[in-house]
C-alpha cells in the first residue's frame, strides 16, 4: 500500500482514475478496523485531510458548506453551525468517543454506508446535498440518494464526496436527532430518528421532515409523517400520528441488538420525541 | 518496497523516522521511536489505550497511518511530565490508586490531559463523557474519575499560587 496526501481535488480525481484499487479516506475509523478484519489493502490510501475544500466548514450566501473530511469535533466546536443545525451537530457528537470525533467525518459516515450511521438521517431532514467529484467533473446529488444498501453507495468508480451543502434553515426552524443505544455512550444505534420542523408565527407546523436510521438497509425518509404535522399545532394527537406512520415506515431486521417489533415501536417513539425537540427549538426562533 | 520518511515533533523533539505506508502511528511510536507508553488494546479505535495528542487533538494512534504524522506535533504520555516532575494527573493517579494493571493508564492520562487543556474545571459528568473512549478492566473507573477531578483542583490551586 502507498500513502498519499494530495492538496487538491484534481489530484485525487487523477489518482482514483489511474488505479481502481486506490481508496480515499478521512479519519480511517472504519477503514482501519476493516483492514484489521482482513479486508484487502487498497493499492493507494489517499488521505483527504490536506485538502482545504474537504476540511473547511463555512457559511456563504446562505449555504453551509461542510467539508466531507472535516472531523465531527470541528462541527461541535462551531457555535454558528450548532445554532443553525443543532440536530446534525448532535448526531456527529454521538459518533464514538472524543478520540473518534477528532477523526471521523460526515463523508466517511455516509460512504461507509452503515444503515445505523448517525449523521445520515440528520443530513437527510436538512435536504443536504453532496458535492461529488469524479472523472466527469463535479456534480451535486441529494444525500438521500447516496446510500444504496449496507456498505454500498451510488457513487461511480473514481468518485468521492468533496463537501456537503445545506441551505441555512429559515426562521422558526430547527432540527433534532435522537438514537437508542443500550448504554449512554459508544454504541451503534438500534434506531435513530431525525426531524426538522418549521413553525409559523401562530405556532402551527409550517413544514416538517422526518427520517429514520437503523431500521432499513438505507436511511428512511418518512414524508407521510411530515404531512401528518403540517398546518396544525404540534399536539399529542399529531405526534401520535407521526409515531404510527414512522413505526409503519420502518422496515427493520431482527438481530442481537433488537427485534423487528421493538425497533418499529422505538422508531415511532423516537420520531415523536425528535419532532418535539425540534419544534421546541423552532418555537424559540431556531438558530435566529 | 521503499519506506516512507516522516519528520515530526514528538514530545518537544524534532525527529525523523522511516515507516511502512500502512503502518499505524502506534506501531511507529513503539517500534521505530521506542516510546512504549501508548499501548495497543483493540487496534480498532474502541479502547483508547493508544491515545496521543496530534496537533493538540486527542486521537487513537492505532487509527492514524504513520505517514500522516509528517509535519505534525505529537504528545505521548512520555511527554506530559516536566523533567522529573510528574504531571499533576500522573501524581494524582498514583496518590488515588487510579490504576491496577496499568495497560490503560497512558491512554487515560493523555485523554484526561486533553480534557483539562480545554476545560480546566470539569464536572464529574464531563470527565466521565470525556473519558468514555478509554476502557479500563481493573479499576471500575471511580478512582480514575476522582483522580482527574483531584488533578484539576490541584492545577487550579497551582495556577492561583503563581498568579497570587
Amino acid at each position: 500500500m502507498r500513502y498519499v496526501a494530495p492538496t487538491s481535488v484534481a489530484e485525487v480525481v487523477a489518482l482514483l482514475a489511474g488505479d481502481p484499487e486506490a481508496r480515499v479516506f478521512a479519519g480511517a475509523t472504519d477503514l482501519v478496523p476493516q483492514l484489521r478484519a482482513g479486508r484487502p489493502e487498497p493499492s493507494i490510501a489517499i488521505d483527504l485531510k490536506k485538502i482545504a475544500r474537504l476540511t473547511e466548514v463555512s457559511l456563504e450566501d446562505g449555504t453551509w458548506r461542510i467539508g466531507a473530511a472535516a472531523p465531527t469535533a470541528d462541527l461541535t466546536g462551531d457555535a454558528a453551525l450548532t445554532a443553525d443545525l443543532p440536530g446534525l451537530v448532535h448526531a456527529g457528537a454521538l459518533i464514538g468517543s472524543d478520540q473518534i470525533q477528532n477523526r471521523a467525518s460526515l463523508g466517511g459516515n455516509l460512504c461507509n454506508a452503515s444503515p445505523a450511521a448517525d449523521s445520515v438521517p440528520a443530513l437527510v431532514v436538512n435536504d443536504a446535498r453532496a458535492v461529488v467529484a469524479g472523472p466527469g467533473g463535479e456534480r451535486t446529488v441529494a444525500v438521500v440518494d447516496i446510500p444504496t444498501g449496507p456498505g454500498r453507495t451510488s457513487l461511480a468508480p473514481g468518485e468521492f464526496i468533496v463537501c456537503f451543502e445545506i441551505d441555512r434553515p429559515p426562521a422558526r426552524t430547527s432540527d433534532a436527532y435522537l438514537r437508542l443505544i443500550p448504554r449512554t455512550e459508544m454504541d451503534i444505534a438500534i434506531v435513530g430518528a431525525a426531524a426538522r420542523v418549521t413553525l409559523d408565527g401562530d405556532g402551527n407546523c409550517a413544514g416538517a421532515a422526518i427520517a429514520l436510521g437503523a431500521v432499513a438497509p438505507t436511511v428512511v425518509p418518512v414524508p407521510a409523517a411530515a404531512r401528518a404535522l403540517v398546518g396544525e399545532p404540534i399536539t399529542d394527537g399529531a405526534l401520535a400520528r407521526v409515531a404510527a406512520v414512522c413505526a409503519d415506515a420502518a422496515n427493520p431486521i431482527d438481530d442481537k441488538r433488537g427485534t423487528i417489533t421493538y425497533r418499529r415501536q422505538v422508531a415511532g417513539v423516537l420520531a415523536k420525541r425528535a419532532v418535539t425537540e425540534a419544534a421546541g427549538r423552532a418555537g424559540n426562533g431556531g438558530g435566529r | 518496497m521503499s519506506r516512507t520518511h516522516v519528520s515530526c515533533n514528538i514530545n518537544g523533539d524534532d525527529v525523523d523516522f522511516l515507516c511502512d505506508a500502512g503502518e499505524s502511528l502506534l506501531d511507529a511510536l513503539r517500534d521505530e521511536m521506542r516510546l512504549m507508553g501508548a499501548k495497543e488494546g483493540c487496534g480498532t479505535g474502541d479502547c483508547g489505550a493508544c491515545s496521543i495528542l496530534m496537533d493538540g487533538r486527542l486521537q487513537c494512534s492505532c487509527l492514524v497511518f504513520a505517514p500522516e504524522a509528517n509535519g505534525a506535533t505529537i504528545v505521548t504520555v512520555e511527554g506530559i511530565a516536566v523533567g522529573d516532575n510528574l504531571h499533576p494527573l500522573q501524581q494524582c493517579f498514583l496518590e488515588g490508586a487510579a490504576l491496577q494493571c496499568g495497560v490503560c493508564t497512558p491512554g487515560f492520562l493523555v485523554a484526561a490531559k486533553a480534557l483539562l487543556d480545554h476545560n480546566p474545571d470539569p464536572t464529574e459528568t464531563e470527565v466521565r463523557y470525556a473519558l468514555a473512549g478509554n476502557l479500563c478492566r481493573c479499576t471500575g473507573y471511580d478512582k480514575i474519575i476522582r483522580s482527574v477531578l483531584a488533578a484539576a483542583d490541584r492545577m487550579k490551586q497551582e495556577k492561583q499560587e503563581v498568579a497570587g
